[in-house]
C-alpha cells in the first residue's frame, strides 16, 4: 500500500491527526519500522517467536458439517493461537520493535481484554513493563481477562470517564504516550491510529492472509470465491484480506456488528489520530457503539478499510447480535468449535453468502464470551 | 469552554487583564487535554454546545469584549462542518484565527491558524510552524496533556531558546501554567502566557473568581 511518509494516506484516509508532541515519536516509529522490516535478523526473530511462542502456522480447517449443501467453508484457525486470538501476531511484532527502539515501558488499550492479554503476555516474555488502559465498564464485563493481565504482571488502569469502554481506553493510552513519549512505546491493538500504526499492524497481521492463501491453494487447487472476516478496528480482516487484495476475482467481505457499523453507517471523521469512517453525529462528535461483542464495540475503523470500501475492492455488511449468537451455536454443535462472538459475525454472513468456496477468518476463541452467550 | 455563561466570563477575564481569550469548542475525544478541560468539554456537550451553538456563543462574546477571540478545537469538528466553512463562519462570528489541537503543521496547510510546537519538536518543524503560524506561535511548555501542574516545566526554557533562534514571531507559552508565579517565570522567557485549566477552575467560582484570578496573573506579569 502506498503510504506517503509524511501523512500516510489511504486515499483520503489515514494521516496523523495528533498533537504536535507525538510527531517526532511517529517519525521515529516509521524509521524504526522500515529498518526493522528490512533487517533479516529482526524478521527471523519475529518468525521464531510466532512459531514457537505463539503457535504459527495456524491450521486451515474445512467446516464440512457447518457449510450449507453444495458449498464449502474453510476456517482460518487464529483461535488456536497462544492467548486465543490473532492479537498475539501484532503484540509480538510491536514488542520486538519497542525493544529495538530502546523503549522498555509499554502502554496498550484494551476493550474485551484480548489485546491487553496478548500485550501482557508478550511483555512478560520479554521483560517489559506493561500498563493496560481498560474502561471500567469493560473491566466489569470481562473480569477474567483483568485477572489474567494481573497474573502476567501487567498493571491494568481503569478508565472512569465517558463511555468507560474501548474508545476512552484508547484516548487515555494516547494521553499516557504523549506524557511519557521519551520512555514509552504505545502498542496499539488494531489497524487504527496515526500513521504508521495502521501500516505496521496490517503488515504484522498479513501473516494470516499469506498462510491462508497458500493453504487454500494447496487444498482446493484454486483461490476461494470469497474471503470473509469480522471488522471492529479491522486488524484480523486487513491481515486476511492482505493475502488476496491482488486477486481481483476473490470477493472480500468485512462484517461489522450492526450497532457498531463504522463503515456501513458512519461518516468521514477524525478519531484517535486518523481520518476514517467513524460513527459520529453531524457535528463530528463521536457516538457510542453497541454490540454484544466487546471486540467490535468501537466507533472507528482502520483507514485502509474505509479506502477499500470507497474503491469497491472490499464490501462491508453487518450482522446482528442475534445472528452472531445463532452462528456461535451452529459452529459449536456442528463442528465442536466455540468461536469468539467477533468472528461469529463473520460466520453468520458467510453462511448466507452466494459463493461456492468461502474462507472465513476465525479470529478468536469463545471462552471469554461464555457468560454473554449463556445469558441469552 | 463555550457555554451560556461564556460572554460574561470572557468580559470578566478581559476586565481582569486578559489580552486574548481562547474559546473552547468541545469535542467528545480530546486527546491533548487532561482531566479539567476534558470534563469541561463533557459538561458543555451535555448542555448541547455543538458547533452552531458554539459559533453563536462566539458571536455573543464578540459583542461583549474587544480583545481577540480564538476558538480552540479538534479536527473532527472542522471535518464535519467543512474546513473552509468553519474558518469563514468563525471569522464571521468574530474570531481572530483558530487553534486546532490535533492538526500538526504539515496537515491542511491551507487552513490559517495558530501553530503549536512542543519540546519534542525538531528545529525544522519549529521553523515550519513559525513560518505558517497566524500571528503568534503557541509553545507547549511540556511533554504531556493540558492541566494544572505544581511547577513550571523545565522544558520551556530550552524550547524558547531554540524558537528564538528560528523565528521573530511572538512566542506564547501554555500548558501547565497554573499560578501567578508560573506566569511570571514563563513570561521571563516567552512573550506571553496561555492559561487554560487553571482559568476554568477559577471560573467555577463565577465571574468574580475568574476576574480575580486573571488580575493576579496580570499583576505577576507587570
Amino acid at each position: 500500500m502506498s503510504a506517503s511518509p509524511s501523512v500516510g494516506l489511504y486515499g483520503d484516509y489515514g494521516g496523523r491527526y495528533v498533537p504536535e508532541t507525538l510527531i517526532p515519536a511517529l517519525d521515529e516509529l516509521s524509521r524504526g519500522w522500515d529498518e526493522a522490516s528490512a533487517d533479516a535478523t529482526f524478521r527471523a526473530e519475529l518468525e521464531e517467536l510466532l512459531e514457537r511462542f505463539a503457535g504459527r502456522p495456524t491450521p486451515l480447517y474445512e467446516a464440512a458439517r457447518l457449510a450449507p449443501p453444495g458449498k464449502r467453508i474453510f476456517l482460518k484457525r487464529e483461535d488456536l493461537l497462544h492467548t486465543g486470538a490473532h492479537k498475539i501476531n501484532n503484540a509480538v511484532g510491536q514488542a520486538l520493535l519497542a525493544v529495538r527502539l530502546g523503549k522498555r515501558r509499554i502502554v496498550a488499550e484494551t476493550g474485551a481484554g484480548q489485546h491487553g492479554v496478548a500485550t501482557a503476555t508478550v511483555c512478560a516474555r520479554m521483560g517489559l513493563e506493561c500498563v493496560v488502559y481498560m474502561g471500567s465498564e469493560d473491566m466489569r464485563r470481562q473480569a477474567p481477562n483483568v485477572d489474567r493481565m494481573g497474573l502476567l504482571g501487567a498493571e491494568v488502569r481503569p478508565v472512569e470517564f465517558g463511555t468507560r469502554t474501548l474508545k476512552e481506553a484508547t484516548s487515555e493510552s494516547i494521553r499516557d504516550w504523549i506524557t511519557n513519549v521519551e520512555t514509552t512505546y504505545y502498542l496499539i491493538g488494531s489497524c487504527v491510529g496515526p500513521h504508521p500504526y495502521p501500516a505496521i499492524v496490517r503488515e504484522l497481521q498479513a501473516v494470516i492472509g499469506r498462510e491462508a492463501r497458500a493453504q487454500i491453494l494447496e487444498r482446493l487447487g484454486r483461490l476461494p470465491d470469497a474471503v470473509v472476516a469480522c471488522v471492529g478496528g479491522g486488524s484480523n480482516a486487513i491481515g486476511l484480506f492482505a493475502g488476496f487484495l491482488a486477486d481481483e476475482e476473490v470477493r472480500l467481505v468485512g462484517v461489522e456488528a450492526e450497532g457498531a457499523a463504522s463503515l456501513s453507517s458512519g461518516r468521514s471523521s477524525v478519531l484517535h489520530g486518523s481520518r476514517s469512517s467513524v460513527l459520529a453525529d453531524g457535528d463530528g462528535q463521536v457516538l457510542d457503539a453497541h454490540s454484544i461483542s466487546a471486540g467490535l464495540d468501537y466507533p472507528g475503523v482502520g483507514p485502509e478499510h474505509a479506502h477499500l470500501r470507497d474503491t469497491g475492492r472490499a464490501e462491508y455488511v453487518t450482522a446482528s447480535d442475534a445472528e452472531a449468537i445463532a452462528a456461535f451455536h451452529k459452529l459449536a454443535t456442528r463442528e465442536g468449535i466455540l468461536p469468539a462472538l467477533e468472528p461469529a459475525h463473520a460466520l453468520a454472513r458467510a453462511l448466507d453468502l452466494d459463493a461456492e468456496a468461502t474462507l472465513v477468518g476465525l479470529s478468536g476463541r469463545g471462552d471469554k464470551d461464555l457468560a454473554e452467550v449463556l445469558a441469552r | 469552554m463555550a457555554g451560556p455563561e461564556t460572554p460574561e466570563l470572557a468580559a470578566a477575564a478581559v476586565s481582569g487583564g486578559a489580552d486574548i481569550v481562547e474559546l473552547g469548542f468541545p469535542f467528545s475525544d480530546p486527546l491533548a487535554d487532561g482531566p479539567t478541560i476534558r470534563r469541561a468539554a463533557e459538561r458543555a456537550l451535555a448542555q448541547g454546545m455543538r458547533t452552531a451553538a458554539c459559533l453563536e456563543c462566539l458571536r455573543s462574546t464578540r459583542a461583549r469584549v474587544d480583545v481577540p477571540l480564538v476558538p480552540m478545537t479538534y479536527s473532527a469538528l472542522l471535518e464535519a462542518y467543512g474546513w473552509e466553512r468553519f474558518a469563514e463562519d468563525a471569522a464571521g462570528a468574530g474570531a481572530t484565527s483558530l487553534i486546532v489541537a490535533d492538526l500538526p503543521v504539515d496537515l491542511r496547510p491551507e487552513l490559517c491558524r495558530v501553530q503549536l510546537v512542543a519540546p519534542t519538536s525538531s528545529d525544522e518543524r519549529i521553523a515550519l510552524a513559525a513560518e505558517q503560524t497566524d500571528g503568534w506561535l503557541y509553545l507547549v511548555t511540556l511533554t504531556g496533556t493540558t492541566g494544572a501542574r505544581s511547577e513550571l516545566s523545565p522544558e520551556l526554557a530550552p524550547l524558547v531558546a531554540r524558537a528564538r533562534g528560528l523565528t521573530e514571531a511572538p512566542l506564547y507559552a501554555g500548558f501547565g501554567i497554573s499560578t501567578p508565579a508560573h506566569a511570571a517565570a514563563a513570561a521571563e522567557l516567552a512573550d506571553g502566557v496561555v492559561v487554560g485549566s487553571a482559568a476554568l477552575e477559577a471560573a467555577r467560582e463565577g465571574t468574580s473568581g475568574l476576574e480575580r484570578f486573571v488580575a493576579s496573573l496580570r499583576a505577576a506579569l507587570n
